[in-house]
């Protein structure tokens, strides 16, 4: 690491309708900087880096790069420049193979076979194994990054941006990942690590600047700074991690009964005899790397997915093949992952919305007709409760930001009075202080007797709010054991180690 | 140059203003297309649009209009609905032909008897018919998983050959010397379908129209069944996870827009058309999808533009007439409105940027 800066970013704003993504940030990275940029959803890191990208171009404000005027207009420009980045979603074909997505996102590549020994060389050289010749949706999330990760190494960047990229990882891949990083860092490559997981950034980053609503409000060095303090900075408020009542265990009311269910999904994996219980006032965790089976047991336990009747026994009823609408009506509900399109639908307003699951359980509906008026005040429940912020119950389910539509989404289930809750992905791409939110209104649904089951790739979330723990790995359930004495290792470990490594023997040997 | 920006909500203005803008587009368009044929643009747009309502024979073609309007806004108020669930009945014309060929089998088959039974048992078969008919390719689809847009549509041509068989052979008038058509139903008391108020043009069919707009207005709006055809159309996988059934949903869909055209054939075959002809049918089910689209696929935006839809019937009739316009003209002039509807219709969902004024502002 040097002291020569690389980037400087001068006094950038820019406004949405309505919304002042960035006013006036300021920062700068040296050259082989690990640089964090912290903040909470909506905080306007996104809109930063996609200007640096060339994505979005700033109202105001400018940007140097060794010292030169950098005004990309394109990601092209951006990546002639020297700037390269890993996004949060992957642009991958998953029908075709590793070297064919690379050479898609490259200006001119080389023929197959020279840009397979290229991958194969950066993949040894950094550490990131990967088998050029495998097709793409055969590959785990972790490998899937390998490969976004190797396409922006292949154009040698100076800046490498990488948004969000230990969400899809085992412990052990970030770890791989990180040793990469260190690696890129000390041989020159600057990195601008966008991220809320405060314990990585401080193992990783020399630097981190805090975004609060679209301003710079602190900058700090992560090592000398405890988590704590980082995430006070983010939030602008004190946090009080969630509080846990020790609630004794009543009888069962899910259980799930060696259920084999194929996947509706493309790509998708199976469920492969799947077992577990869960009692009244306990909260299950399944934690797994995405891609293995997490979906499909949502649907098969939301009802979208049935199976013979006693494979799935919901609060006393043989629910295996109610749908829906049914196991609602037996005291179930579900909060899908995908919030724009699966749990909500994002054309339509907060109050139809609402409508979607809260039509039986809060008896919404007069012989068949909706009562509108009765639903618009469920709504408004929701948003008041659950401190959703929208301009009304009227907006748009898609208007909402991603964590502001949870709030709402996960809101909606709660006030149902539910038996049982299953929930995948509860606070993925949710701020610090609504996560916190979310996590205690389930632990309290929990406390008041009902049985909870959270499906997560956060570890740090299940072990903080989980009784018991089991993994999915390839669409089977691991054993669910008690959280307290589990270690991190262990669970890693469950989670299938780190996903591809016999590759890297194999490219070795 | 030109961008297109998302808006974060649908504007309601443009909404509603697409109609109309896609309205004064065609006229745009299609009074270019009169002029390269030789004709006066303005006469041309004048006999379509004001004639038939204010010009000399404004008592006559204004009772046209009901009759024209009143099968088009029946059939698209059907299609509306599998519209809305995502679900591309195509083959209205079909239903509709099997809707009138069935109900007048049963009216036929009671002559020459007086009942006042026999008129609803035709409504009744006539639903039958274009329900039955629009059942193949439910049945297809959800069975199968055939394609209903390709299934529907190729069933409009066999439909057209059972009119035709029904016309020259098992419907034809006995005494009728041998010509194709079948009994006229205007001299068959008890199976017609009269004028309810003379001149009006409004028939029992117009009467179904409206109170069926009605109806699935208040089905849309308020009833559980109309929220699961909307989100079935705007987010499947979110209706399967309310709990909607698709099967059950193809099938109602299908069925409701087929009887609804069956009503609408039976309706003309006993009324204005008085006989099942070869050529009875006369494009109303292809034209009703442009009435959905046009009337936002809302009940009552049917309404209205399966009136101004008439209107270029019996105007583009007239210009053909008085002005020598091309029929085929007309056709085209009718599917400019759905091909500008579908442009401009952008506009509700993104808004336009000019690039050039973005550049400057920076």
């Amino acid at each position: 690491m040097s002291d020569q800066v690389l980037l400087a970013v001068e006094a950038i704003s820019k406004s949405y309708p309505g919304v002042k993504a960035n006013e006036d940030v300021s920062f700068a990275i040296a050259e082989g900087e690990v640089h964090a940029l912290l903040g909470e959803n909506g905080a306007g890191k996104s809109t930063l880096v996609k200007m640096i990208y060339g994505l979005v171009k700033p109202d105001s404000g400018q940007m140097r790069f060794r010292g030169r005027p950098f005004a990309p207009v394109a990601p092209r420009e951006a990546r002639q420049a020297g700037v390269a980045m890993v996004f949060q979603h992957f642009s991958l074909f998953e029908a075709l193979n590793v070297a064919e997505n690379v050479a898609l996102g490259m200006e001119n590549p080389p023929v197959m076979r020279e840009l397979a020994a290229r991958i194969r060389a950066v993949s040894e050289e950094y550490g990131l194994p990967l088998d050029p010749a495998r097709r793409v949706g055969d590959l785990s999330a972790g490998e899937r990054q390998r490969v976004e990760i190797i396409r922006c190494l292949l154009q040698e960047p100076k800046l490498l941006i990488m948004d969000e990229p230990t969400s899809v990882l085992t412990p052990q891949e970030v770890e791989i990942l990180f040793r990469t990083l260190r690696q890129l860092s000390s041989e020159g490559t600057a990195i601008l690590y966008i991220s809320h997981k405060l314990e990585e950034i401080r193992a990783l980053c020399d630097a981190a600047t805090i975004l609060r609503r679209g301003k710079v409000v602190a900058t700090c060095v992560p090592r000398q700074t405890t988590a704590r303090a980082m995430a006070e900075l983010m939030v602008g408020a004190t946090l009080t991690p969630p509080e846990r009542r020790a609630t004794a265990k009543g009888e069962v009311v899910l259980g799930v009964t060696d259920l084999s269910l194929a996947s509706p999904i493309p790509f998708g994996t199976a469920l492969k005899n799947v077992s577990f219980t869960v009692a009244r006032g306990e909260v299950l965790g399944i934690a797994g790397v995405a891609g293995n089976g997490q979906d499909e047991l949502l649907l098969a336990l939301s009802g979208e997915l049935r199976s013979a009747p006693d494979k799935v026994r919901v609060n006393g009823h043989a629910a295996g093949d109610y749908g829906p609408l049914e196991r609602r009506g037996a005291g179930l509900v579900a909060a899908p992952e995908d919030r724009y399109g699966h749990a909500a639908a994002p054309d339509m307003s907060l109050v139809e919305n609402a409508f979607l699951t809260g039509a039986l359980r809060r008896g919404l509906t007069r012989r068949g007709f909706i009562d509108w008026r009765a639903t618009r005040a469920f709504a408004e429940e929701v948003i008041a409760s659950y401190d959703v912020r929208t301009p009304g119950s009227h907006v748009a389910a898609r208007a909402l930001s991603g964590g502001n539509l949870q709030k709402f989404l996960i809101g909606r289930e709660l006030d149902q009075a539910p038996e049982v809750i299953v929930i995948n992905q509860p606070t993925w791409g949710v701020d610090a202080a609504a996560a916190a939110a979310i996590r205690q209104a389930i632990l309290n649904r929990a406390a008041e007797g009902a049985g909870v089951v959270v499906i997560s790739q956060d570890l740090d979330e299940l072990l903080e709010i989980a009784d018991r723990f089991a993994v999915l790995n390839g669409g089977r359930l691991s054993k669910p054991r008690p959280v307290e004495g589990l270690t991190i290792d262990e669970i890693g470990l469950m989670m299938g180690g780190a996903h591809g490594m016999e590759v890297a023997h194999h490219a070795e040997a | 140059m030109l961008r297109l920006e998302r808006r974060p909500t649908p504007s309601r203005f443009w909404q509603y203003g697409t109609p109309v803008v896609a309205v004064v587009l065609t006229m745009i368009a299609g009074g270019l297309l009169f002029a390269l044929l030789g004709k006066d643009p303005f006469a041309v747009i004048r006999t379509i649009f004001w004639d038939p309502l204010f010009g000399e024979f404004a008592w006559y073609l204004r009772g046209q209009l009901l009759v024209k309007a009143g099968p088009l806004i029946l059939i698209a108020i059907g299609l509306a609905l599998g519209f809305r669930a995502g679900i591309w009945n195509i083959g209205a014309e079909g239903q509709y032909v099997m809707g009138a060929v069935i109900g007048a089998s049963v009216g036929l088959a009671a002559y020459p008897t007086e009942s006042r039974l026999i008129y609803p048992a035709m409504v009744l078969a006539g639903a039958f018919g274009g329900w039955i008919w629009a059942m193949i390719p439910a049945i297809l689809k959800t069975r199968f998983n055939t394609n209903e847009i390709l299934v529907s549509l190729m069933l409009v041509y066999v439909a057209e050959t059972i009119l035709a068989k029904a016309a020259t052979g098992f419907l034809r008038n006995p005494e009728g010397a041998g010509f194709p058509g079948s009994r006229s139903f205007s001299s068959y008391k008890a199976a017609s379908n009269p004028e309810l108020i003379a001149g009006s043009g409004l028939h029992w069919g117009g009467v179904a129209a409206l109170v069926t707009a009605g109806l699935v207005y208040v089905l849309l709006q308020r009833h559980i069944l109309g929220f699961q055809i909307k989100l079935a159309g705007q987010a499947p996988r979110a209706a399967r996870f309310h709990g909607v059934n698709p099967t059950r949903l193809v099938v109602f869909c299908m069925g409701i827009s087929g009887a609804l055209a069956g009503l609408a054939g039976l309706f003309e075959v006993s009324g204005p058309a008085g006989q099942i002809s070869i050529d009875f049918n006369s494009g109303y089910g292809f034209t009703a999808i442009i009435v959905a689209f046009l009337g936002r696929l809302n009940p009552l935006g049917i309404v209205l533009a399966g009136l101004l839809m008439a209107l270029t019937y019996v105007g583009g009739e007239m210009a053909a007439t008085n002005i020598g316009l091309p029929s085929a003209a007309i056709q085209v002039f009718q599917g400019m409105l759905l091909f500008f509807l579908l442009g401009v219709d952008v506009l509700s969902n993104y808004r336009i940027r000019f690039l050039l004024f973005v550049k400057e502002a920076r």
